[in-house]
């Protein structure tokens, strides 16, 4: 057992319980920092897998954007309070017995796979440099469809959070 | 008890089906998009596992993990917008208020 099973496994059950707390915390706020904690635990299962830039991408992107805009909608909503309804008993029983029978039914189908060892030589794969270089020779195409894709979501965000003048001016109107 | 591609296995579907339960047993409209988060970022971390199994010849499935870190954001950005927008008129966000498709 070296250093890098050792990192493995606080790393997972890092993952596990804070997965757990979102799911399973009262506050909302809670649940966030809980998913913020999980994204930490698997950007450092990236680091140990040679993918550098995808560990960084994720605490960035991940960690620093989306899950501050969850905290600033929690926030602007004053949702902090304990006071979410709960769903009854049974229903939660079925969810729970639900995920549990996809998670045996995924690792059934799933048995069966090599099981293989890792190698722990660190490689420059992940590195910025090599990525790049794909990004714009191979990946070209894909790249600039996201792009575009932002710029869709972008506006799609904006003219859905708009408040919506005309249908008030046709109340008014009609009124 | 070196590390497998099976713990790494195990573990991704542990996430994958922990997002799953959270969708099922909770009812505020942003736990369940957390959850949803939480299931790509499983399917990420087994992605770049596989890719890391593969000998790390090419760094293309890391290219993947990029582009659905991107497509993740504009869902979030867009999701969000929404659920604001179901406050502004609803004032709650609980999932259970969205019915009036059944009646």
């Amino acid at each position: 057992m070296d250093f890098y099973d050792i990192l493995f496994w606080i790393l997972s059950v890092m993952a596990v319980g804070c997965a757990l707390g979102v799911v399973l915390s009262r506050n909302p706020i809670h649940s966030v920092i809980f998913l913020i904690l999980t994204f930490f635990a698997i950007s450092g299962h990236y680091l140990i897998m040679n993918a550098q830039f995808l560990a960084i991408v994720n605490i960035i992107v991940y960690a620093g954007a989306i899950m501050v805009l969850f905290l600033y909608i929690l926030m602007l909503m004053n949702l902090n309070a304990d006071a979410e309804p709960q769903k009854g008993l049974l229903v939660q029983i079925a969810g729970i017995l639900s995920g549990g029978t996809l998670f045996l039914v995924l690792l059934a189908a799933t048995k069966s796979a090599h099981n293989e060892t890792i190698n722990k030589v660190s490689t420059d794969v992940g590195l910025i440099t090599n990525l790049g270089k794909l990004l714009f020779t191979k990946y070209v195409l894909p790249f600039e469809i996201s792009s575009v894709l932002f710029l869709t979501a972008m506006i799609g965000a904006i003219v859905i959070g708009k408040k919506e003048p005309h249908l008030n001016n046709t109340e008014e109107h009609s009124a | 008890m070196p590390v497998t591609s099976s713990n790494y296995l195990i573990l991704s579907l542990l996430l994958f089906s922990i997002g799953i339960m959270g969708t099922l047993i909770r009812r505020n409209a942003i736990i369940i998009f957390m959850c949803i988060e939480l299931m790509l970022n499983a399917v990420n971390l087994l992605l770049v596992h596989f890719s890391h199994l593969n000998g790390d010849v090419d760094a293309d499935s890391q290219i993947f993990v990029f582009l659905i870190m991107v497509v993740a954001a504009a869902e979030v950005a867009v999701g969000l917008a929404i659920i604001a927008m179901m406050y502004r008129k609803v004032h709650s966000v609980d999932v259970n208020i969205l019915n009036r498709l059944k009646h």
